[in-house]
């Protein structure tokens, strides 16, 4: 299978008052075309900066990011991105907010054309009839599905999600979950997940990726057997829960707490 | 946010009567005929003389008297405030994208601003009309404009400089340029803080108007026609002055409120 995004030996430090301060080191991660990579690892491991280098916003200090088989130096608009704060601009309409990036990236669609695919997008993840509202009457979860539309609505190849739903109560959080997997049915992308969540990962992904402390390298890489649309229910089998305890264990020893 | 009066009808399809009629309307008459009794009975218990404290009683004969000055003083004052204003709001709004963009300027600037503004600007006055002697339009949009523009240039840059990086990263990440992200995403955002700023300049700027007209000798407008009531021991006239300034804040605030609807009106929180 094709890598789409292929992360070589990467290293990055933050400049600080107090030196440079590494958060990425040597890190491998690859993301075969139509895969769902999840990143887990502890708090403040680089996590965010991963999607910052996919997405172009940052340069690596050494190594290199790869995406569609080109080196990675600025922003690209094959790029969707969804944030754990659903930053809506509150003087538009939801349906105006989630045509924003196609007022950046050149599209032959007209506006019709936008509009449809706009509404197309609240159909796919449940907000039929929203578009005309303003932001400040949607609750946290609708906005979060809002904000996976803005995402989408220019067809990226790759989507990057960070922590989407970290902020989101247990009920919304599954809910969203499984509005991903019909997302990613009708939408094809190669999605990289940022998240806490444990059996987020397992569920959602076919691959997790389990981050050391920073600075961050590779320290695990599970397969997730059973790729594909899934319902809740495989959370609650044998194999589930053997995936979980594995991933758990490697979080403690990336903590530290436990030896390898 | 400001308190705007919601003058709709309450029932839809009312009448533009029953607007006038509504809560909204009637309450603030009520309050202000009750200030007016309060004042009027307060000079009347005491026994005060007008030369200690007019009544409102005496004011109607005070504006009869020198409607014709009200006029022109009033419009002189009203122009002059309006464009220290508008200037204000130019350097003000540009001050503000500065040190809101750059650390760098926020960090240089801000001291020199923050001194600048703790200056009384009465001491300015003497300063300023000895300097262009004579140009007493000038002089007067200056101190306008002088005592105006801080705020708004404050709370631009804070409100650019508090802009969320997601903001900027959802268009970041599709490769758009930085104008861009400014006119499409910082300049709207910030629009709330520059109004709730412009509110606070309005008032300023009609204290820097009458500082000006009330000081400098020969001076013209509403501060100039209150300074002659001093010289001539009119009070009355005085105080219908200040009354007349007041309505004249009053209007270019709910102005300010008007745009401020038409531009930023979605920043309101919907009632309850």
């Amino acid at each position: 299978m094709y890598p789409m995004i292929k992360i070589e030996g990467v290293r990055h430090a933050y400049k600080t008052a107090k030196g440079p301060l590494p958060v990425l080191n040597r890190l491998e991660v690859s993301v075969n075309e139509g895969g769902f990579v999840a990143v887990v690892g502890p708090s403040g491991c680089g996590k965010s900066t991963l999607t910052r280098l996919i997405a172009g916003l940052m340069k690596p200090d050494e190594g290199r990011v790869m995406v569609h088989g080109e080196v990675v130096t600025g922003p690209r608009s094959t790029v969707g991105m969804a944030f754990q704060n659903p930053v809506m601009l509150e003087w538009r309409t939801i349906l105006e907010n989630i045509m924003l990036p196609l007022e950046i990236v050149s599209t032959k669609m007209t506006k019709a054309e936008q509009k449809e695919r706009a509404n197309y997008l609240l159909d796919l993840v449940g907000l039929t009839g929203f578009g005309d509202k303003r932001p400040s009457e949607l609750s946290g979860g609708m906005r979060q599905r809002a904000s996976l539309c803005r995402a989408l609505v220019h067809k990226p190849e790759v989507l990057i999600l960070d922590e989407p739903f970290g902020a989101l109560d247990a009920f919304t959080r599954e809910d969203l979950w499984q509005t991903m997997h019909k997302v990613k049915e009708e939408e094809p992308f190669t999605g990289v997940l940022i998240t806490h969540d444990l059996r987020e990962s397992i569920f959602l992904a076919d691959q997790v990726v389990v981050l050391s402390q920073r600075p961050a390298m590779t320290q695990y890489v599970l397969d997730v057997p059973n790729t594909g649309p899934r319902d809740l229910d495989h959370l609650y089998t044998p194999e589930a829960a053997e995936m979980l305890n594995i991933l758990r264990h490697q979080i403690e020893v990336a903590q530290g707490r436990a030896a390898a | 946010m400001a308190y705007v009066p919601d003058l709709k009808p309450s029932t839809p399809g009312g009448s533009f009567v029953k607007a006038l009629t509504s809560r909204a309307v009637l309450a603030p008459i009520a309050a202000m005929v009750v200030f007016l009794v309060f004042w009027e009975l307060l000079v009347w218990v005491n026994g005060w003389p007008n030369y200690v404290m007019a009544s409102p009683s005496d004011l109607p004969p005070a504006y009869a008297k020198y409607w014709g000055l009200f006029i022109t003083m009033g419009w002189q004052t009203l122009w002059r405030t309006v464009v220290g204003l508008v200037l204000a709001v130019i350097v003000g709004l540009f001050l503000g994208m500065i040190m809101g963009f750059s650390r760098l300027m926020r960090d240089a600037l801000y001291p020199l601003l923050v001194g600048f503004n703790a200056i009384p600007k009465a001491t300015v006055v003497p300063i300023v009309a000895l300097m262009f002697v004579g140009e007493h339009n000038f002089n007067t949009i200056l101190m306008a404009f002088m005592i105006s523009f801080f705020p708004i240039a404050v709370s631009v840059s804070i409100g650019l400089s508090t802009l969320e990086p997601e903001y900027r990263d959802i268009l970041r990440a599709l490769g758009a340029k930085q104008a861009t992200i400014f006119w499409k995403i910082a300049l709207p955002k910030t629009l709330p803080e520059f109004f709730g700023a412009l509110k606070v300049a309005v008032t300023l700027a009609f204290i820097g108007t009458n500082l000006m007209e009330i000081v400098s000798p020969h001076g013209r407008g509403l501060g100039a026609l209150f300074d002659s009531g001093k010289t001539n021991s009119d009070y009355p006239l005085m105080f219908a002055v200040l009354i007349a300034l007041a309505l004249l804040g009053i209007v270019l605030y709910y102005i300010v409120v008007a745009l401020e609807k038409i531009f930023a009106g979605w920043a309101e929180r919907a009632p309850g």
